[in-house]
């Protein structure tokens, strides 16, 4: 099967809609395709990858933890917008510390998140084949 | 050209399934193949053949069945994500008797499955253009 370059657009806030917790089961399904993924944080989508989520008072499940099981599964090209971070207060401190380990680099421990401006990620975008928005 | 659309919205509430049909029935007209439409998220309701709106408005479910969009093996390309669809009570006949409950709401011209489905339209059409907020 053909490699395709996906990128997931993430455009919401992990609760309050269902947007999140989808967007976030498609791309565990993705990475069983084989494909050249990445992830796109943006508006409020930056919320997402907020440390220290908590949801006991919403009876509702947290699943911020399963973003650190993508470096595992080799998704690790998460992209956000800077843009987006300022306009919410929020800085690189706020957000989980997501990684994988690199094979080309003796399993070293890297980053995966990368904090771009928008129009960096514009670039991205374009040079995507598919790009799905939640 | 090939096409897939994704669908995220429910009928009636939002107009992306309506946006979406159109833009499906304008594709085909003009030559192109709608390859598969996904419905996900509260998309799924779009499959419901218990969808009885008023006389005078339009029938977004049937809309969609009269598109008849099928493959090559007569099986309908109308796909509704198995997972969205059962949290938010859409059934068929096959998943009604799995669950142990009485009766299914899916209409006849969509079927249920994985979102495998969604990558793999993701994978094999030249566009995949999704519908929704």
């Amino acid at each position: 099967m053909a490699t395709k370059k996906f990128m997931y657009l993430n455009r919401k806030a992990s609760y309050g809609t269902a947007y999140a917790i989808e967007s976030l089961e498609v791309v565990l399904i993705a990475a069983a395709f084989d494909q050249d993924v990445s992830l796109a944080f943006i508006d409020d989508g930056v919320y997402q990858i907020v440390e220290g989520q908590n949801t006991d008072g919403i009876g509702m499940k947290n699943f911020s933890k399963t973003f650190h099981a993508l470096g595992d599964y080799d998704i690790n090209k998460l992209y956000v917008s800077a843009e987006s971070l300022v306009e919410r207060g929020l800085t690189a401190d706020d957000l989980m510390s997501l990684v994988y380990e690199d094979e080309d680099d003796d399993w070293a421990e890297k980053p995966s998140v990368k904090i771009v401006s928008n129009a960096e990620l514009t670039k991205i975008m374009s040079d995507q084949d598919v790009c799905l928005s939640f | 050209m090939k096409i897939s659309i994704q669908i995220n919205e429910g009928p009636y509430q939002h107009q992306a399934s309506d946006t979406a049909y159109l833009f499906a029935k304008a594709a085909i007209d003009a030559g192109h193949e709608i390859f598969r439409v996904f419905f996900y998220h509260d998309g799924v309701n779009n499959a419901s053949r218990f969808t009885m709106p008023p006389q005078d408005d339009r029938n977004v479910v049937n809309q969609w069945a009269e598109l008849n969009i099928k493959n090559a093996s007569g099986e309908p390309e109308l796909v509704v994500c198995i997972a969205a669809a059962l949290r938010r009570g859409m059934l068929d006949e096959s998943e009604a008797n799995k669950n142990g409950v009485e009766g299914n709401n899916i209409h006849p011209a969509f079927r249920i499955s994985g979102l495998g489905q969604l990558i793999e339209a993701g994978i094999q059409s030249d566009r995949l253009v999704v519908f929704g907020d």
